[in-house]
């Protein structure tokens, strides 16, 4: 009969867990499933891709930054990722060196002060700068685009049911509308978007970008390396958690089954 | 008597050796308990990890409406270690719940809350209470759009009290909308709330002690046979229990430390747009159902509030004299349709309210009020239990099951 209890608890435990996945899903309802692509970053030993993380920094600043900020990031994060100095190869982020970064970066203008008269004057970037954001305010960035709002992108992989895979179909879901969509003014059609119509205009197109090793700039490689990129942006500590998640499992694996049989031990001389 | 002189001056002042001697390393426990009674200590180390790691994002955390959630990504990204302690914080809010849930389905089960240990349930029932005050002030924190949604969702019940409520609505906020007065106070309370909950658990201790822990067959503890010291034999057991419990937790945090939260909570929190679906934490879900289910908003917080209330008069609700369900035929079922029931419950809360989803919350929400009002009581008065074990030893010798089959076949009532 005990038995038989253990059994149901562990059951219903379960059952328990598959309402808290599901429980999670509300909201989605209305745009079709996020296709799950095959990502380096995926599961327990999921690393990022640094050529990818380069590229894909390449096509934000080429494509995405005309009209969205980031403005959780700096240039100086560009390097080794949090924790790491700018080329270590032990890096988890896009791994541009030092001087790469101090070049990015002075080759944008950043308003800086008050000086010493109290006025705000203009100034190259530094490596400690935020990303520039492309409108100074809401209301300058709405009048750009027709109303509507681009979004930041710093944790946006993070704000969006679906993660990376949405983002990616979001980026390639572009398609012609079928001929019973009547679109509203300014609006595009887009399958993965709730409601299919989306106010930002198809992003990516073959060969909008040039990348310099050779990759060829297909729209699905580059919305492939812009989500590697704006994952890496919301979680830059991904790969760092990996490694340290599986030393802390082993170990705790270990220390755990050490106590089982401790206790085994231990319990014995109950009668 | 202690050897060390030292120790033994500071015995005769303050007793702090033979404190541990006595209460902590000889306590006497039955002998019988099986690992769902490793919840309690849990809940209580859980309590503890959640108070260290929510200090050290407090030194760095910003209670302002313009500061709080970039300084949360600040923790993120620029403190060293910061994305750890966070996520620790983060996920071990939700394994609290669940830890403190199969602690309070263990105590339903085993009749723990029958007396003598009325006073000991009450102050679980005050903890579970205190735990989700402190909860929805922490979920707040961030400012994303679930903080912010959330936040005027749960403080707008209480302008469903006549007369008074939309003044205490006011009051509750410091302003006229969720703002920065009132992230303030949540920041303010969310850090004194477990100070709180810490004394009540030690009151919920004392309460223990005196009477010590019920048991699986649910019977007095008779003789020296029925005991065995806490320490080493729940010492260990509980440091095993620790070890699953820190695997499931490291894996959440590690390797999918977003799964129980909603993406919608790394959208900066915007009072002009608000969420297609609002919905709390999976760990409100089972009331944010029973809220949902009653047509009129008065009559949802109610039922609501009295959701948790039922579990402070459960000890004379239930009149049956025998503890554990084990023997109970009639309860053990209702015991297990009361844990779909709340399953369901939880499941509908995060389901849009709307078709089949009311049809069904209202009907599970009947179900759980009867439950508590009708079921047990009626249950107790009718159900014939089977043979109690003459002795918690005796009860281990034979085995339960043996037990019931043999006071079955001999029709021993």
């Amino acid at each position: 009969m005990r038995q038989w209890n253990w059994k149901i608890g562990f059951a219903s435990l379960t059952v328990l867990g598959l309402v808290f996945l599901s429980a999670q899903r509300v909201g989605a309802a209305e745009s079709t499933e996020p296709v799950p692509q095959d990502w380096s970053f995926d599961g327990p030993f999921g690393k990022f891709d640094r050529a990818a993380l380069q590229r894909g920094y390449q096509v934000y600043k080429e494509v995405c930054s005309a009209c969205h900020s980031m403005n959780l990031l700096s240039f100086r994060n560009l390097g080794g990722g949090a924790g790491f100095a700018a080329g270590d190869e032990e890096s988890s982020g896009p791994g541009f060196s030092a001087e790469q970064i101090k070049a990015l970066a002075a080759s944008f203008t950043v308003k800086d002060g008050p000086n010493d008269q109290g006025e705000f004057f203009d100034r190259p970037g530094r490596a400690s700068d935020r990303f520039v954001a492309p409108f100074a305010n809401e209301q300058a960035a709405r009048s750009a685009n027709n109303g509507a709002l681009p979004p930041d992108l710093s944790v946006i992989v993070k704000a969006r049911e679906g993660g990376a895979d949405y983002i990616y179909g979001l980026l390639t879901g572009y398609k012609t509308p079928p001929a019973d969509v009547i679109l509203g003014a300014g609006m595009n059609y887009n399958i993965a978007f709730a409601g299919q119509q989306i106010a930002m205009a198809q992003p990516l197109n073959d060969n909008g970008v040039t990348f310099a090793d050779g990759t060829k700039a297909s729209v699905e490689q580059q919305a492939h390396d812009v989500v590697q990129f704006l994952t890496w942006a919301a979680e830059p500590n991904l790969e760092t958690r990996h490694r340290m998640g599986i030393s802390v499992l082993i170990y705790l694996a270990v220390f755990t089954g050490l106590l089982y049989a401790l206790k085994r031990r231990i319990w014995k001389r109950v009668r | 008597m202690r050897k060390n002189a030292i120790v033994r001056w500071i015995d005769h002042r303050l007793p702090v050796v033979n404190f541990i001697e006595k209460d902590l390393i000889g306590y006497p426990e039955p002998k019988n308990l099986n690992y769902w009674w490793n919840f309690g200590s849990l809940a209580g180390i859980v309590l503890v990890v959640m108070i260290l790691s929510g200090l050290f994002l407090s030194m760095h955390y910003t209670a302002h409406i313009d500061h709080a959630f970039n300084s949360v990504e600040s923790i993120m990204r620029d403190v060293n270690g910061g994305w750890l302690i966070r996520y620790i914080h983060m996920n071990g809010a939700s394994l609290f719940f669940v830890v403190v849930y199969i602690h309070i389905f263990r105590g339903l089960y085993y009749g723990s809350y029958k007396s003598p240990r009325e006073l000991l349930w009450m102050l679980g029932v005050v903890i579970l209470l205190l735990m989700m005050a402190t909860a929805f002030m922490g979920y707040v924190l961030p400012w994303g759009q679930m903080s912010f949604w959330g936040a005027t969702v749960i403080t707008n019940l209480f302008s469903a009290i006549p007369v008074v409520g939309p003044d205490i609505v006011t009051w509750l906020w410091g302003g006229f909308a969720v703002g920065n007065p009132t992230l303030n106070r949540f920041f303010s309370l969310h850090f004194l709330l477990p100070f709180v909950i810490v004394a009540v658990v030690l009151l919920h201790i004392v309460a223990l002690r005196i009477h010590g822990s019920n048991n699986p067959v649910g019977i007095d503890i008779k003789n020296d046979s029925d005991f065995i010291p806490f320490h080493p034999y729940y010492t260990v057991k509980d440091l095993f229990g620790l070890g699953i419990f820190a695997m499931v937790f490291a894996g959440l945090v590690f390797f999918s430390p977003n799964l129980l939260g909603h993406p919608d909570n790394y959208i900066p929190a915007n009072p002009l747009a608000t969420p297609p679906h609002i919905v709390p934490e999976w760990y409100f879900l089972p009331f944010y159902a029973i809220l949902r289910s009653i047509p009129s908003k008065l009559g949802g917080v109610l039922a609501m509030g009295s959701a948790i209330f039922v579990l402070f008069l459960l000890p004379w609700l239930d009149r049956s004299k025998v503890r554990s369900a084990t023997f109970r035929p009639i309860t053990k079922i209702l015991f297990w349709l009361l844990v779909v029931d709340v399953l369901i419950l939880g499941y509908l809360g995060g389901k849009p309210p709307e078709g089949w989803y009311v049809i069904f919350g209202r009907i599970a929400t009947g179900w759980y009020f009867l439950h508590f009002l009708l079921f047990i009581p009626l249950a107790s008065w009718f159900e014939t239990p089977h043979a109690l074990p003459t002795s918690i030893n005796l009860s281990i010798k034979e085995g339960t099951a043996t037990a019931i089959a043999s006071a079955k076949k001999k029709g021993v009532r």
